[in-house]
């Protein structure tokens, strides 16, 4: 089963100096709530911001992530 | 004859569409807490809007994730884009950019609580039902 530390950790290393923040919406460990800001979103919609987080996990959402909700955003 | 009318059906579905939103249920009923919230900020906006429940048939979400290469259900698409999910389409009606996007005059209030269902708009479209005789 994920953690928030695993979340946290696989999304920093594919966004290099992204700022990450990994809840456990449930506490059932699968329903997890993600704050994401990073350079790389700069200049995309949030379609795109969230396409390059939901890459990380592929077919884990909807797996063993049941849910990841993102709030993502370029750096102010 | 299409070797996947269920794809070619969703396809034309969002082609046809202005505004149209795959959730699970109905506006009236949906099935989904994140289903309800989504439809709920297009209802908020007054605008119309298709509407397809995935729920009755599995192929649906499977063809609708084939097109649209995103993981989870709720799905948006206005003039043929995917707009996003929950997170995105709320926090869009938040900000004023799903007003703006959908191109009506955002609520002059904060949220309503409770979005009240609009009669006069078209009644949900039924994927299903476009593939009698297939």
């Amino acid at each position: 089963m994920p953690t928030t530390d695993d979340l946290k950790t696989r999304i920093e290393a594919a966004l290099p100096g992204a700022t990450v923040a990994v809840e456990d919406w449930t506490g059932g460990g699968d329903h997890f709530r993600a704050t994401v800001v990073a350079p790389q979103f700069a200049g995309l919609t949030r379609i795109a911001q969230h396409r390059l987080v939901y890459d990380v996990f592929g077919d884990e959402i909807g797996g063993p992530i049941h849910a990841l909700s993102l709030t993502t955003r370029p750096p102010e | 004859m299409s070797e996947n009318p269920i794809r070619d059906a969703i396809a034309e579905a969002i082609a046809e569409n202005p505004v149209i939103l795959f959730m699970k249920g109905t506006p009236e009923a949906p099935r989904c807490g994140f289903s309800a919230r989504t439809a709920g900020a297009l209802q908020a906006l007054g605008t119309p809007f298709a509407a397809v429940d995935i729920l009755p048939d599995p192929r649906i979400r499977q063809e609708l994730t084939a097109i649209s290469e995103w993981p989870t259900v709720p799905q948006l698409f206005v003039n043929g884009e995917l707009i996003g999910g929950c997170d995105i389409v709320t926090e869009m009606y938040e900000t004023g950019e799903l007003a703006e996007t959908l191109g009506v005059e955002p609520p002059a209030d904060a949220p309503a609580a409770a979005p009240q269902d609009d009669p006069s708009g078209p009644a949900p479209l039924g994927i299903e039902n476009r593939l009698g005789g297939s």
